[in-house]
């Protein structure tokens, strides 16, 4: 984790609400943007933190009204930290089905969390599962 | 020819060409009318040569992902052909790095898409 100060930071709690997520989405890749990140990075951040946002939503929180998802976003010009933590019973990451096996790829789970971890520079996840931490450094190409 | 919200359907020598009226396909809401136009085209319309266009499409999730998913099932179940093209090398990642590219045909332009039904 770097030592210097964010260019944009977020620390919220959300409702377990898609709209909310989305809106806290939003927010976060207006500042990526402004801070002058551009193409297949910002495309990978964002399917990342879609996918972590609802799943903590919608599988973690299973939408409970009183359960709460939080984020804490930090924006740097090369690199953004993101986490996001739900209030449910967490799940066995280490035990996800792969979901490009020829009998899973028309099976709708799993592909969230593969994308999180191709598409990002690092992904982990807590040991009860319901918390996911994950960084991307800017490509080389993109500085 | 019913009403759609989520898609524009336009017919050329009897295949449905598909455009999405969404840049971004992430909203739960949207995502869940999108596949029931989609699946509407298939069970309702009895159309069966079915190509998405995506020309339009900067960003989808994977719960959209699923949608196309089940919408090749029931294209597959009508003994017809799906066909995506026009896809943003970010978004056609997607597909490689999950390999569903092993499960959709993927064409880079809709002239290609319209000549592979003709094959």
């Amino acid at each position: 984790m770097s030592s210097r100060q964010p260019i944009w930071s977020c620390d919220k709690n959300l409702p377990s609400d898609l709209d909310a997520g989305h809106g806290c989405i939003e927010e976060l890749m207006a500042a990526i943007e402004k801070a002058g990140w551009e193409g297949r990075d910002v495309f990978h951040i964002q399917m990342a933190i879609e996918e972590a946002v609802v799943n903590a939503i919608e599988h973690g929180n299973k939408r409970d009204p009183s359960k709460l998802v939080h984020v804490v976003f930090n924006v740097f010009d090369d690199l953004v930290t993101l986490s996001v933590t739900d209030q449910g019973q967490g799940f066995d990451h280490h035990n996800v089905a792969d979901p490009t096996v020829e009998e899973h790829l028309d099976q709708p789970r799993g592909r969230g969390v593969m994308l999180i971890r191709e598409l990002m520079t690092e992904a982990k996840y807590n040991d009860k599962g319901n918390s996911v931490w994950m960084r991307k450094e800017k490509s080389a190409s993109e500085n | 020819m019913a009403t759609y919200r989520r898609i524009t359907v336009m017919e050329d020598g009897g295949v449905s060409i598909v455009r999405f009226v969404d840049k971004k396909i992430v909203d739960s809401g949207t995502i869940e009318q999108l596949g029931e136009e989609l699946s509407a085209l298939v069970t309702v319309e009895k159309k069966n040569m079915l190509l998405l266009n995506f020309d339009s499409v900067e960003f989808m999730s994977s719960a959209a992902l699923n949608k196309l998913i089940s919408l090749n099932k029931k294209v597959k179940d009508a003994a017809g052909r799906l066909k995506l093209a026009c896809l943003r090398p970010e978004i056609e990642e997607v597909f490689r790095i999950t390999r569903l590219d092993r499960v959709f045909d993927l064409r880079k332009t809709q002239e290609d898409a319209l000549a592979a039904f003709k094959l």
